[in-house]
């Protein structure tokens, strides 16, 4: 199949399989685009996760420009990227003309609330296969338990944090690089 | 002229709005009060609808609001305002990336960056689990109230994820099931 067609049509089904925001995308997009289409490494996507955390926009949407760039350039990242918000318009589209009670159905608030259980346990399935990859020595653990606490317990900002630890893992290369040349001596 | 209105103001939630789609809800409400195309009451609505449908919470309500404004060309433009900042900036910042991804203080950088990006993650999940699973101040006696049906339901699909045959198939194979349950048994 074209690439560029391929990419539109992938970033689609990541659109139409997402429900909630950008993070709820991360179980689909491992799936799709990490293990399926070897477009990018698990790394790659917490390295967009986190840039997307601190520059304007939806993060659905700058992952989805980060992997088609990656891919196939400026126009690559436009065609994901649109790929990704194709569904949205067209059942918004759909809901708002013809079914504006949609969310009041009960049905669909049950089936919602089953949905949501379910994304619960495939962001956490995620976040685990995730920090298997990330989590590599105990410098990282110590960064990922002091992150997760200002960020859930304290409510920092994303931008701080994400700066903060960037230049943590800047000071610890530098700090223990000479130790590991030491030890090879 | 109206259009060209849309999709400025869109642009500019996109532009300003940093973070999830949730971010864009303050910008929407005082996008509301400042024009007039919808009330307090239809954003609430809005909401809902962006959180019950598939796709990104901030595109559907961008979406929503566009068609609400000018019918599908109204959708197109917002939602294209919308995600026309982001796809500058983060085409700049990949061009970078790919740039000076071999530079070694790039590499250090990202060595730090990644597990504090899985943490926000993981905090983000955590926020979600509150959400889904803890109701609050249900009743007098109680203040918080955990719902167990529905952690049966999590920690079901999340072990069936971890059996190899059914860990294959696709997210979205999950999902329907979920949602099936949630109608069969009223949850």
């Amino acid at each position: 199949m074209n690439i560029y067609l391929d990419l539109f049509l992938t970033f689609a089904r990541i659109g139409v399989c997402t429900f909630g925001g950008g993070i709820a995308m991360l179980p689909i997009l491992q799936r799709e685009v990490v293990d399926k289409k070897g477009w990018a490494t698990g790394e790659e996507l917490t390295d967009y996760y986190a840039i997307g955390q601190c520059t304007p926009g939806i993060i659905a949407v700058n992952l989805a420009t980060f992997i088609g760039h990656k891919l196939k350039g400026a126009l690559g990242g436009i065609l994901a990227t649109i790929g990704v918000v194709f569904p949205s318009v067209v059942i918004i589209t759909l809901i708002a003309a013809f079914l504006r009670s949609f969310a009041e159905i009960p049905a669909v608030q049950h089936a919602l609330t089953g949905i949501n259980a379910c994304v619960l346990a495939l962001i956490a399935f995620s976040v685990h296969k995730l920090a298997k990859s990330t989590l590599k020595d105990i410098w990282c653990w110590l960064i990922f338990a002091v992150v997760l606490v200002c960020s859930f317990v304290f409510g920092l900002s994303p931008v701080t944090l994400v700066v903060a630890a960037g230049l943590s893992g800047w000071l610890i290369r530098r700090l223990t690089k000479g130790r590991k040349a030491g030890d090879r001596a | 002229m109206m259009f060209l209105q849309l999709f400025w103001e869109f642009f500019k939630v996109g532009l300003f709005a940093v973070g999830g789609g949730l971010a864009t809800i303050p910008f929407l409400e005082s996008m509301g009060s400042a024009t007039g195309w919808f009330t307090p009451a239809d954003l609430t609505t809005m909401i809902a609808v962006s959180e019950s449908t598939p796709g990104p919470i901030g595109v559907n309500m961008a979406t929503y609001v566009g068609f609400q404004v000018g019918s599908i060309p109204g959708a197109v433009i917002a939602t294209l305002g919308l995600i026309t900042p982001s796809v500058i900036v983060i085409l700049i910042i990949s061009g970078f990336l790919q740039k000076f991804r071999q530079s070694k203080t790039v590499d250090s950088v990202f060595y730090g960056l990644r597990p504090a990006s899985t943490a926000l993650i993981a905090a983000a999940g955590l926020k979600v689990a509150l959400d889904v699973l803890v109701t609050v101040g249900s009743t007098q006696t109680h203040a918080f109230a955990i719902s167990w049906p529905l952690v049966i339901l999590t920690a079901a699909v999340f072990l069936a994820m971890k059996i190899k045959a059914l860990g294959k198939l696709h997210p979205i194979v999950f999902i329907g099931i979920s949602a099936l349950a949630g109608i069969l048994f009223k949850l």
